[in-house]
């Protein structure tokens, strides 16, 4: 009984629009008229567009950067705090500010105060001669610079996780190593990271599972352009449905993207039981 | 363990640490900075302090953008939300850590689940069945949405709360005389009180941020969220970046505030829920 109001909203919000979505994936429907069954007409349609495959790849792309750069930048400095033990608190809030901001601000002030060949810092490199493009506007640079405003935004919180993290490994431990003369990276390497290897792991699946998610800043800072050339697969997805009104190749995209989230959620779930025998 | 490690390294660290400070602060210094400013001053040097306060941006931001009135909605959408989040998910948590039997196992697998779909697998169903009952532009129709995809993680963060708490404390109230919804609200939801005000934090925080879903259903310029305005309010090119950036502190200024006065249940919130902003 106590479980249904939470279940209710729950089921009538994402299970039955989900079902929906999972049938509309065979069907041909704009959003208007009666839905046609098409068989698997909409996947054929999605597998012939080459921005399907761009944006997969581009995913693919995202998942490799935020699997690597913050995740190296969160367990270096969560070992300096531990090493620093003045101004923790300090840098901890510092740290943790960028993620409290709503992606649409951080998008605008990346583009305006920085990208910007007008009013940001790209402009203002021009003075001493660095003559730089808008950096989202240059096919070959767009996504790395969508990435680089969600690394800035993302990886505050990484620091903060893998330093609590680090203050529940055994003191004694890092003491003992510290005697026999480690240096910093190698009480990072052998003696940090192997004591908090499940709160890493646990974060580098989560991070496979947001990268095929990751839509807010793409969205709002190129809408997938130049070209398709920063195009994810939930920017895709969004603009077969309420572009094009083509609800059948957007479903399709939308089940190609929880199929990644679903393998990503198999590997937690084994790597669960590994740990609980 | 800093005598070992060295006073080299100790110094290393802190100006490592102030470098990443200083890049986590960069970008928002320059938000701050231009706000305040004209746009021909940031155009010419967006690294320059302002020659005088320019206040009249943020009169124009209030104005122009009629940033009250999304304000207002903002407020709304993230009041009703967490009010039910926090009504709804307390009371399904307590099921999930009391109640047995394999029902309840699917029961959590299911909220599991829901955390790693895109929310474009729900979203276009939902978004042609809340035009069909007139639901668009509706506050209260988006915070059930709000409420549906943040409640998996504020059931599994309470669960920890209500597993925390002795059984004998529950058996001892029944023997008084008390029926389980008296224990319930009596005796469990004081002690589960931190947990909720956790809860209510986070998911108001996202919720106040969020972007997608809200733009999706709420589209009349009446109905708008402020992070919905805020992306409205600038063009590519031909934008006065001091009012863009004026509205930004605005729509930002309660989240930085509710953060900086609880910033240690915030981290600790994040850290356990493990909710990518």
């Amino acid at each position: 009984m106590f479980l249904l109001p939470a279940l209710i909203i729950n089921a009538a919000i994402i299970l039955i629009p989900g079902l929906l979505t999972l049938a509309m994936a065979f069907c041909e429907w704009d959003g208007a008229s009666a839905p046609s069954f098409v068989g698997l007409d909409n996947f054929r349609t999605i597998f012939a567009d080459p921005v399907f495959f761009s944006a997969l790849f581009n995913n693919v792309k995202w998942t490799l950067i935020f699997l690597t750069i913050p995740i190296a930048m969160g367990l270096v400095a969560a070992a300096l705090l531990l090493v620093a033990k003045r101004g923790r608190t300090f840098f901890q809030v510092v740290y943790f500010l960028p993620v409290i901001i709503a992606t649409v601000v951080v998008a605008r002030v990346w583009q305006g105060m920085i990208y910007n060949p007008e009013s940001g810092i790209v402009g203002w490199l021009k003075i001493y001669g660095l003559n730089l493009a808008d950096p989202l506007t240059q096919p070959p640079t767009a996504l790395y610079a969508v990435a680089s405003v969600d690394l800035w935004h993302w990886w505050g919180f990484l620091a903060v996780i893998f330093f609590a993290a680090f203050r529940q490994v055994d003191a004694a431990q890092i003491e003992a190593a510290v005697i026999d003369g480690a240096s910093f990276f190698q009480l990072l390497r052998f003696v940090l990271v192997p004591a908090i290897r499940p709160t890493i792991t646990l974060m580098m699946i989560m991070t496979i599972i947001w990268s095929f998610l990751a839509f807010d800043f793409v969205y709002v800072l190129t809408q997938g352009g130049p070209a398709y050339a920063s195009e994810v697969l939930s920017t895709l997805s969004y603009r077969y449905a309420f572009y094009n009104y083509t609800m059948g190749p957007a479903a399709a995209v939308a089940l190609v993207i929880c199929f990644f989230g679903l393998i990503a959620t198999f590997f937690y779930v084994r790597v669960q039981q590994k740990e609980e025998r | 363990m800093n005598q070992n490690l060295g006073r080299g390294t100790l110094l290393a660290a802190y100006v490592i640490l102030a470098v990443a400070a200083v890049i986590a602060l960069f970008p928002l210094s320059l938000m701050l900075i231009s706000s305040v400013k004209k746009s021909t001053e940031i155009v010419a040097n967006p690294l320059a302090l302002p020659s005088a306060l320019q206040w009249t941006n943020f009169v124009r931001a209030w104005t122009d953008a009629q940033l009250g009135r999304s304000l207002l909605n903002s407020a709304e959408t993230t009041g009703f939300a967490v009010v039910l989040i926090c009504s709804t998910c307390s009371l399904a948590a307590y099921a999930l850590a009391r109640g047995v039997g394999p029902g309840l196992r699917w029961v959590s697998a299911y909220f599991l689940g829901t955390t790693t779909l895109p929310i474009q697998l729900y979203l276009f169903p939902l978004y042609f069945g809340f035009a069909h009952l007139g639901l668009i532009d509706n506050v209260f129709a988006l915070s059930l949405v709000y409420t549906a995809v943040f409640s998996p993680f504020a059931i599994f963060l309470l669960r920890t709360y209500f597993l925390a708490i002795p059984k004998e404390l529950e058996e001892a109230a029944v023997i008084d005389g008390a029926n389980r919804w008296q224990v319930f609200t009596r005796v469990l939801l004081p002690l589960v009180s931190p947990g909720i005000l956790t809860v209510a934090l986070i998911s108001g925080l996202n919720i106040w941020n969020e972007f997608l879903i809200s733009s999706t259903f709420l589209q009349s310029h009446d109905q708008q969220t402020a992070v919905v305005r805020f992306y409205t309010l600038g063009g590519q090119y031909s934008s006065d970046w001091g009012e863009i950036m004026a509205a930004a502190i605005i729509i930002v200024a309660p989240a930085v505030g509710f953060f900086l006065l609880m910033q240690r249940r915030f981290i600790q919130g994040m850290a356990a829920g493990s909710v990518k902003g």
